[in-house]
């Protein structure tokens, strides 16, 4: 276990300092972050780092394997381009979260902001996992082409929404769970809701169940019949908006 | 090179904003050390503050601060000003010398009154007139450049990175309720110190962040209403559309910022009659005045500051309150720097502004 | 005078290998080019006839046909060219003033194409149409200076009446008439599915027609053809007609061999009557004439609908414009001189008037120096070919455009440009039974819609590409343009930098 302090340490110099404690030891801590950008970013398997403070934009982006636990917020476009790996945020996470993110898992405690899940993707067994526990901004899952993103809608007030407007425009792969039924003008035209299957209640228990781990937080109250489940209409939705001239 | 004015300059930015409702007055100290923290977003070519409450003992006048090239300049304007003001104290803005910020214009403060019979002669009143004579300043006296103009508030702006700046300007030493900063990532630009922002207008100051596209619709719309954009930025024509809308138009804030972010024509459709028919006629009548593209603003005037962004929000924007204050940046860090353990932070909507007003009675 | 010194324009050229007489060609052709010899059992061609208008080459079963240029030159000469000669020939034949349909021919510079337009790289982003919003909706009509709120923050301020147009776009006015009652049921069925209008021209509404008011513009013009208060009442808004691009201050003449029955009943005259519009309305002869119309117009219909003026542009359109304005008209309606027509007197056609270009640039700066710009809408037509044009003409300063040349394109109109002769083979400018139902509403409609939306989407992309998510982002954003291979003069009256710049 190796504690790094990042007070007043900009973004490449705190990189630095991690990547060469993590050629000796797998077990990193570091406190005081203010923001400083590209933490975790391209990490490979095996070394697991818990940041504090408020984690800067593009955490754990590339990152390969790696395991990141957040106490505090993270910023915007955290796990962009991840490969795989796991991220555990407890607090809050900014925008674009997961962009084209093609394997791994970020689990967050509460709210996300705008076009969380864009562009993520699946490839052969790499299928990455968004779980929210709150709510989550406009443009969820835009041009969503794979994997899965569960939002959990947790401790909202009454006039908060579980997602926003534009939710899945342009999907076309991967899955969308949200906690009970939704407004349908709040989604784009290219996403469906469909019925829950066997198989989609064994993995939202189980991803419930990882939640309700990492946050120590009782989830038995949930009903996992309420959640509804969306889906491309159409993996080539444009196939039919042009023509050669 | 082209400066601000000759050409079209985008920029991306960090901003950051804090206030304390209750009217309470603090230094500059904190709102330094959180734009300081925004570094990445800044590269040394602007950097700038606008403070509220700091000229208590003159808070009826007009507090000018005027940029001037050289002497000469100084003095063909200072006699200008004299024919239509008067000037009740005049003096150098101090500053101390800083590492990074050099080539310094020579820097004016007046605190003036105009004269009344001259406004009541054009059939305006006192702000108007002192925007006329300011705005025929920057477009007509080449070489001096009014950067704040309104009362009981000041911009400190320069060329430099914003930390940089707001020690140059000595902001420790000032005293105020409210105080917004913005670092300035321009992409091509000689440096020039009228160029850096916010940019003000009277008591309006605009810190902005992002590049709109709708700027020359916005410019166009503008200019048929007196104004004119001499330095072709967009902070700049922000600035004029809330100030046509609020002060020449008289329309309440809320409705300002229900034209400049416009609800989607399907949003509105869902509204009520009574909601429908006022907005789309706001959308139909200030069809122009919609700001599109990517932007984060904070907006400060004498009573509080609101901070907004895009529809669509292409730029971030994190808020946060602390007992009586409020703050606002384009990074959360940038508040928690200068505010560790906040009640509540939260992501505004794209759309949806963060009013942040002096509480009734507060002193302003 | 027996000898006539004029040659076919086109050759129409059979394929025999290809064709196995099945006469088709002969049946399609009203201008009858094509006649069967029963005794020879050969088809032939009467080359003269023809228009090369392609309607026997499109439905020839086994695409045996094509037409190609008259094979025959005159020896070469830069000022006499075969066109100024053939003129000549047909003058000198009997007298007549030359009339010539569609928009000029004449090789004139379309600006449209020296204007290139912005994207977004880096400093803004680019907005993806197809997974964001993207609002092209327009509303026309008067706007108030400003809006006024009271104390509890209501709105006070009256609205005028205006009219939404999902898409910044409306057919321009072709009446019925000049075209066919199926056409214009094309018009009027696809303007209501996309939400925009259609308009009637000077030849009134047909009573079939009324039930597609909501997206109607009922036109004024100086013959007032079919005006009545019923009609007055009956459209979305009222269209004073002053001019058209392609005859700026000619009026108008359907002769009387196209007023059958049913143009009879519309346009309220009798049957076999030439309607003849004049030049000028004869109750304006100056500006403030124009507002005494304006205002009996809304006198009748309670001020409940806007009025549109439309002028063709000519060499002082922005001082007309401002009178306008100031005339209380609700929308402007600038016809370039590109623009199309039913007929028109081909040394008017192809030689009055100004680009479409100039008239909306210099209208559109004049109008904001005068600070009045908001108060009205402002629409172009005249040779908007494609959705890039609608782009331009918006970042000039456009509020919408109008479109009746490629309207009338989708419905199936091959430009042979012979409007006048009323023969039209594909249904459209021609009031002779056995043709009009040659165009199939049900089937034509649709093609106007498609046309409509591609353009809507095309549109949405170049908007998305400039980081504009509102068209009304666009609208006077010059910013967006850069000029090509244009004087400095140019630049200056188009309000635009070089591109490079």
């Amino acid at each position: 276990m190796k504690t790094i302090d990042a007070s007043n340490m900009h973004y490449r110099d705190l990189n630095a300092v991690v990547d060469a404690e993590s050629l000796k030891e797998k077990n990193l801590i570091i406190k005081n972050v203010y923001g400083q950008r590209y933490i975790g970013r391209g990490l490979s398997c095996g070394i697991k780092m818990s940041v504090y403070g408020v984690a800067g934009n593009d955490m754990a982006s590339y990152m390969n394997g790696a395991e990141l636990e957040v106490f505090g917020n993270a910023q915007d476009a955290l796990g962009n381009t991840m490969n795989g790996g796991k991220v555990v945020v407890h607090g809050n996470a900014g925008d674009t979260l997961g962009y084209a993110m093609r394997g791994g898992q970020i689990y967050v405690e509460g709210n996300v902001g705008y076009r969380v899940g864009i562009h993520m993707k699946e490839y052969n067994d790499m299928k990455p996992i968004i779980v929210v526990g709150g709510k989550a901004g406009d443009f969820l899952g835009e041009y969503m082409a794979g994997g899965v993103i569960l939002v959990l809608g947790l401790n909202l007030d009454k006039d908060e929404d579980i997602i926003g407007r534009f939710c899945a425009t342009g999907m076309h792969g991967g899955v969308i769970y949200l906690r009970e039924k939704q407004d349908p003008y709040k989604f784009g035209k290219e996403a469906s809701k469909v019925k829950l299957e066997d198989s989609d209640i064994s993995f939202l228990k189980k991803q419930i169940g990882v939640y309700s781990k990492e946050f120590n937080k009782d989830l038995k109250h949930i009903n996992i019949n309420s959640f509804s489940k969306y889906l491309a209409i159409n993996k080539n939705p444009y196939a039919n908006m042009y023509c050669v001239y | 090179m082209l400066k601000e004015g000759q050409v079209r300059i985008p920029s991306g930015c960090a901003i950051s904003g804090i206030i304390d409702t209750k009217g309470n007055r603090f230094s500059g100290q904190e709102i330094i050390k959180s734009i300081d923290l925004m570094h990445e977003r800044s590269n040394g070519l602007g950097g700038g503050f606008a403070a509220y409450g700091i000229y208590p003992q003159y808070k009826d006048l007009y507090a000018l601060h005027i940029f001037y090239d050289n002497s000469e300049i100084k003095m063909k304007t200072e006699s200008f000003l004299a024919e239509h003001f008067d000037i009740e104290n005049a003096g150098n803005i101090p500053t101390r010398p800083v590492p990074g910020v050099v080539n310094k214009p020579l820097m004016w403060r007046y605190f003036v009154h105009p004269r009344t019979y001259m406004a009541r002669e054009e059939f305006i009143d006192e702000d108007e007139f002192t925007a006329r004579y300011l705005i025929r300043i920057n477009k007509e006296y080449k070489g001096a450049y009014v950067f704040s103009s309104g009362k009981n508030m000041g911009a400190f702006k320069g060329v430099g990175y914003p930390g940089d700046i707001g020690r140059f300007f000595m902001l420790e030493t000032y005293d105020a309720y409210m105080w917004t900063a913005h670092g300035r990532f321009p992409t091509n630009t000689p440096g020039w110190w009228g160029g850096a922002h916010p940019f003000t207008m009277l008591n309006w100051s605009v810190v902005h962040n992002g590049e709109i596209s709708s700027y020359d619709a916005n410019r166009r719309f503008v200019e048929m209403f007196g104004y004119k954009c001499t330095l072709q930025t967009d902070t700049e024509v922000i600035t004029y559309l809330f100030d046509l809308l609020v002060r020449k138009h008289g329309m309440p804030i809320e409705k300002a910022i229900k034209v400049i972010v416009a609800p989607f024509w399907d949003d509105i459709e869902r509204e009520n009659k009574e909601i429908k028919i006022e907005l789309k006629a706001m959308r139909t009548v200030y069809s122009s005045a919609l700001i599109n593209g990517p932007f984060s603003i904070i907006l400060g005037y004498e009573k509080g500051m609101i901070a907004l962004n895009d529809r669509i929000k292409l730029r971030s924007l994190v808020a946060a309150r602390k007992d009586s204050k409020i703050y606002v940046a384009s990074e959360e860090s940038a508040i928690k720097i200068i505010c560790n353990n906040p009640d509540k932070v939260w992501s505004p909507k794209g759309g949806e502004p963060v009013i942040a007003l002096l509480e009734e009675g507060a002193q302003q | 005078m027996s000898l006539n010194f004029d040659f076919p324009d086109f050759e129409v050229v059979r394929n025999e290998k290809n064709c196995n007489k099945c006469k088709v060609c002969v049946l399609e052709c009203s201008n009858k080019v094509h006649f069967y010899d029963e005794n020879k059992k050969t088809l032939n061609v009467n080359n003269s006839k023809c228009v090369n208008c392609h309607r026997c080459v499109v439905l020839c079963p086994l695409k045996a046909l094509t037409i190609k240029k008259y094979p025959l030159e005159f020896k070469e000469n830069s000022n006499w060219t075969s066109r100024a000669i053939k003129e000549i020939y047909k003058q000198s034949q009997r007298g007549e003033v030359l009339l010539s349909s569609m928009g000029t021919s004449n090789k004139f510079p379309v600006y449209w194409d020296k204007m290139l337009l912005n994207a977004s790289q880096v400093t803004n982003p680019s907005i993806d149409p197809l997974r964001e919003p993207m609002e092209t909706k327009v509303i026309i009509g008067r706007k108030p200076e400003k809006l006024e709120f009271n104390s509890k923050g209501k709105l006070v301020t009256e609205i005028p009446p205006q009219v939404e147009l999902n898409i910044p776009i409306m057919f321009s006015a072709m009446s019925y008439g000049s075209i066919s009652k199926n056409a214009h049921e094309a018009l009027a069925r696809a303007s209501s599915e996309l939400g925009i209008c259609y308009n009637t021209g000077e030849g009134g509404l047909n009573k079939d027609f009324y039930k597609y008011g909501k997206n109607t513009i009922v036109q004024v013009a100086s013959g007032r053809f079919g005006v009545h208060k019923e009609y007055l009442n009956a459209g979305a808004a009222i269209e004073i007609k002053i001019g058209q691009g392609a005859k700026p201050g000619i009026g108008g003449h359907l002769p009387g061999r196209k007023v059958g029955k049913d143009v009879s009943s519309t346009r309220m005259i009798p049957i076999g009557s030439d309607a003849i519009s004049p030049s000028p309305h004869h109750d304006i002869y100056s500006i403030e004439d124009l507002r005494q119309l304006i205002f009996s117009l809304k006198e009748v219909t309670e001020y409940k609908k806007p009025i549109f003026v439309k002028i063709a542009a000519v060499h002082n359109a922005p001082s007309i414009a401002s009178g306008i304005v100031r005339a209380g008209a609700d929308a402007i309606v600038v016809d370039g001189f590109r623009g199309g027509t039913g007929a028109a007197p081909t040394r008017v056609r192809d030689n009055v008037g100004i680009p479409i270009e100039f008239a909306l640039a210099a209208i559109d700066q004049r109008l904001r120096e005068e600070g009045i710009r908001n108060h009205i809408s402002l629409l172009v037509s005249g040779t908007i070919r494609n959705s890039a044009d609608i782009v331009k003409a918006t970042a000039l300063g456009a509020d919408a455009v109008c479109i009746g040349t490629a309207a009338l394109i989708a419905l199936g109109c091959h430009m042979c440009q012979s409007c006048t002769t009323g023969k039209c083979n594909w249904g459209i400018a021609t009031q002779e039974p056995d043709l009009v139902k040659r165009l199939n509403p049900d089937m034509m409609y649709k093609k106007l819609v498609n046309l409509i939306l591609a353009w809507n989407n095309e549109i949405q992309e170049m908007l998305g590409g400039m980081g504009i998510n509102a068209i009304d982002s666009l609208r006077g954003n010059r910013l967006m343009l850069r000029g090509i291979d244009l004087n400095e003069k140019e630049l200056e009256i188009l309000g635009l930098k070089y591109a490079g710049q």
